[in-house]
């Protein structure tokens, strides 16, 4: 049997071709736009993932250290490494600022990591080039994405830090690239003021009479020596002892230290649910447009294709074909068609997602659901069609 | 029937639409998820290395000497300024005396009366032991009685007592003369040692507190630097240690120096340990106390052990091991990891040998049913 559907569109095959591509690079747009909301909730994860914690301990009530600051004394983590249950507990700093390299400068994560070695919670759990940090004080690990290179100094503050190793995919839940350094750096970055604020600083110190007393100076170099601390660190991350369970533990340092603690799953709670939210209620929102806006432009292609062949359906008719060969046809050549554009769509998402300043992750179960989708808009298109080839009158074939 | 017929029309066709199922098929199979991971892979070598300590620290005086008055007082003069040279001995400044001058004129005056009344008493006792001799004569004689004879010798007795007390008064004079002699001169600044001052603390016409320091100086031969070592990479930190010190303010630049003494007490608060660090030779100009230095230690060379870069190192499970690749098939092998160098290559104690291959880099975190393919470097990263 012949197919008329093919024999159709190779009659018209440049036509047909060139309007899937069209429709895919539709399709594509939005397949990418799928991409995009799960590119942030994938930078959310990484976030959870690349800190290698179990549990985040916080200060109390607040929802830190990503979704809101959180402060904490640098050395409650020893209290928590003793908790039951914890197998491994470092402090950890977050900062996002710009840090400087020759004349450019990047929006990064500055990330403090406790002092250990690799594998230690808060490091980066993967390198793609160098190696991790091995000074105490002024290396810095960067994200490939900052554009840094091995060996580039970098100035955070007033120092400056040599780039010892690359590493990838490792961002802020914003999607901003992370710089490691050390704690005691970032905690003196965190906390450390331009030169003219400390000295400004120490003016208004000793013009307050109550610091400043005549008699007894040495109460003025105490009160100035005090202003340059920083005990402060924003998180502890706390790796559970296998076997334990996180929410036993988790409970366990809420009750003995007060200190507000999350599970990862709080925690992936809190930043796809709290952090990114609205971001991507406005992503899914713009989603549904375009496929509304691709339901329509297939079924006005397919049915204007139909409108085009009306001759040749009218002739159809009238040598007494059924229905129904006719209604697969033009069946067939949207279910086509929506092959053609899904292709195409698929192929330009997969091309055009590396160069989106952000990341966008396009995951195969969404193509899949996009497939499906794309191919139900098109038999729900093709329905109109239908209808109007069905409504042809066999007579217009010889009339007109 | 007929066959369907191969017109260039449907070549045309498929020629079009291969490529974009050629390429659909790549994208679905090659990006995404599924992709494999790139990873690079290394061969162990058995290496000596030598491990490292590095730490942070400022330039220190270790003497320092805070010159300043023993008793609260007015300052009046300060001849010397910051930067300036002292010699031992050298007067630096003087506090105001107020009435210690006077006392000193009234101490002298206490003094001459003192000396007056050690001469009356001397001459009371000349008489008075004449007299006791006479009235014992006279005793002897019987021209006298004896009850006066007794009289005249307890006289002679009391003006003795007398005497040894005005002598007695004129130590005491003097010694409180000596002693206000004393005080005026501790009114004087005096530089203990030679050295370089280096803080001018208050202006004359201050009133300065017991304890309080007028002027700073050290001994500027005797710069250090005090280091500070995380308590965590400070294992193998003896004393003698070769040192090498880059000060903030000559990058690049390195000096020798070696560790003089490792503090017993550490700082419990910030989690370091405390070094001494002496350089070999001082630099000219000195470095001003208070400079930022940088200060590597060398550690003796280990014996040779596979060395892998700490980059390969991963936690899997509460694990310390690598990644290896066997079969085409990631494994994960625990080791149990030396010393490190600040190179970043650890030596391996337990766990593989010399020839194993690693995974040094990859793209993403490896998980144990990743597919991986081996590439000479990670794209993006330069080789």
């Amino acid at each position: 049997m012949i197919s008329l559907a093919g024999r159709d569109i190779l009659h018209t095959w440049g036509k047909f071709v060139f309007t899937g591509a069209g429709l895919g690079l539709l399709i594509g747009v939005t397949l990418t736009m799928a991409g995009v909301y799960r590119g942030m909730v994938e930078d959310a994860r990484v976030l959870l993932d690349n800190s290698r914690a179990d549990l985040w301990v916080v200060q109390k009530d607040t929802l830190g250290p990503y979704a809101e600051s959180s402060s904490l004394y640098d050395d409650i983590w020893r209290g928590i490494r003793g908790m039951p249950g914890v197998a491994c507990a470092a402090n950890v700093t977050y900062l996002t600022m710009q840090v400087r390299q020759g004349d450019r400068d990047v929006r990064a994560m500055v990330t403090g990591i406790a002092p250990g070695a690799a594998g230690t919670p808060g490091w980066p759990p993967y390198l793609v080039s160098g190696r991790q940090i091995t000074r105490g004080h002024y290396e810095a690990v960067a994200d490939i994405a900052t554009g840094f290179k091995l060996g580039d100094r970098l100035q955070i503050r007033r120092n400056h830090y040599a780039v010892v190793g690359l590493t990838r995919r490792m961002v802020s839940s914003n999607g901003d690239p992370m710089v490691f350094v050390s704690l005691k750096d970032a905690q003196e970055a965190q906390f450390l003021k331009d030169n003219d604020a400390i000295l400004q600083q120490r003016r208004r110190t000793a013009e307050n009479p109550s610091w400043n007393r005549s008699s007894d100076p040495s109460v003025l170099d105490g009160a100035i020596a005090s202003l340059g601390n920083n005990p402060y660190v924003n998180a502890v991350l706390v790796q559970v002892r296998p076997g334990n369970s996180p929410d036993d533990v988790a409970s366990a340092i809420r009750k003995w230290k007060r200190l507000t603690v999350y599970t990862r799953s709080q925690m992936e709670g809190i930043l796809v649910g709290k952090l990114i939210a609205t971001s991507a209620k406005q992503i899914g929102m713009f989603l549904v447009i375009l496929s509304v806006v691709s339901a329509a432009i297939v079924a006005f292609i397919i049915y204007t294709l139909t409108l085009g062949k009306i001759r040749e359906i009218a002739v159809l008719k009238l040598i007494g074909t059924r229905n129904r060969t006719i209604a697969s046809m033009v069946l067939q050549q949207s279910m086509a068609l929506g092959a053609i554009g899904f292709v195409v769509g698929k192929i330009t998402a997969t091309f055009a997602a590396p160069y989106f300043p952000k990341y966008v992750l396009l995951e195969p179960m969404d193509s899949a659901r996009g497939l499906v989708v794309v191919l139900f808009i098109c038999l729900l298109s093709s329905t109109v069609a239908i209808r109007a080839a069905l409504k042809v009158d066999p007579a217009e074939a010889i009339g007109g | 029937m007929k066959r369907f017929p191969i017109q260039k029309r449907t070549v045309a066709l498929l020629a079009v639409l291969t490529p974009p199922l050629v390429l659909f098929v790549y994208a679905a199979l090659r990006s995404g998820p599924l992709a494999p991971v790139p990873v690079t892979l290394a061969q162990i070598e058995n290496k000596s290395i030598s491990p490292a300590l590095y730490g942070i620290g400022t330039v220190e005086a270790r003497y320092t000497f805070k010159i300043g008055p023993i008793a609260t007082g007015r300052l009046e003069r300060l001849d010397v300024h910051v930067g300036e040279q002292v010699v031992a001995g050298q007067v630096l400044g003087t506090m105001d005396p107020v009435d210690l001058d006077d006392r000193i004129r009234a101490q002298d005056a206490t003094l001459n009366r003192a000396n007056a009344l050690l001469d009356e008493a001397e001459a009371r006792r000349a008489y008075a032991q004449k007299q006791a001799r006479r009235y014992a004569q006279l005793l002897e004689a019987r021209s006298s009685s004896e009850e006066l004879a007794a009289t005249k010798e307890q006289e002679f007795r009391i003006a003795e007592a007398v005497l040894n007390a005005a002598r007695e008064e004129i130590v005491r004079v003097r010694a409180e003369r000596a002693a206000l002699n004393v005080q005026r001169d501790n009114l004087r600044l005096i530089a203990p040692v030679d050295g370089l001052v280096v803080a001018r603390n208050v202006e004359p016409g201050t009133t300065v507190l017991v304890g309080q320091s007028v002027v700073e100086f050290i001994d500027p031969s005797s710069l250090w630097i005090n280091v500070r070592f995380d308590q965590i990479h400070a294992d193998g930190l003896v004393e003698t240690l070769p040192a090498q010190i880059m000060l903030r303010s000559q990058g690049g630049r390195l000096r020798s120096g070696s560790v003089l003494r490792v503090e017993p007490l550490a700082d419990s608060v910030t989690e370091e340990t405390l070094a001494k660090v002496v350089f070999d030779v001082l630099p000219k100009p000195l470095p001003p106390v208070g400079e930022l230095a940088e200060v590597t230690l060398e550690l003796p060379l280990l014996p040779e052990a596979p060395v892998i870069p700490n980059a390969a190192i991963q936690r899997v499970g509460g694990k310390t091991g690598v990644w290896q690749v066997r079969d085409s098939k990631l494994r994960f092998t625990p080791i149990r990891l030396g010393a490190g160098d600040l190179n970043g290559q650890v030596q391996v104690t337990q766990g593989l040998v010399a020839g194993d291959q690693i995974v040094i880099y990859s793209e993403k975190a490896l998980m144990p049913h990743s597919r991986v393919f081996v590439v000479d470097h990670v794209p993006g990263a330069a080789p």
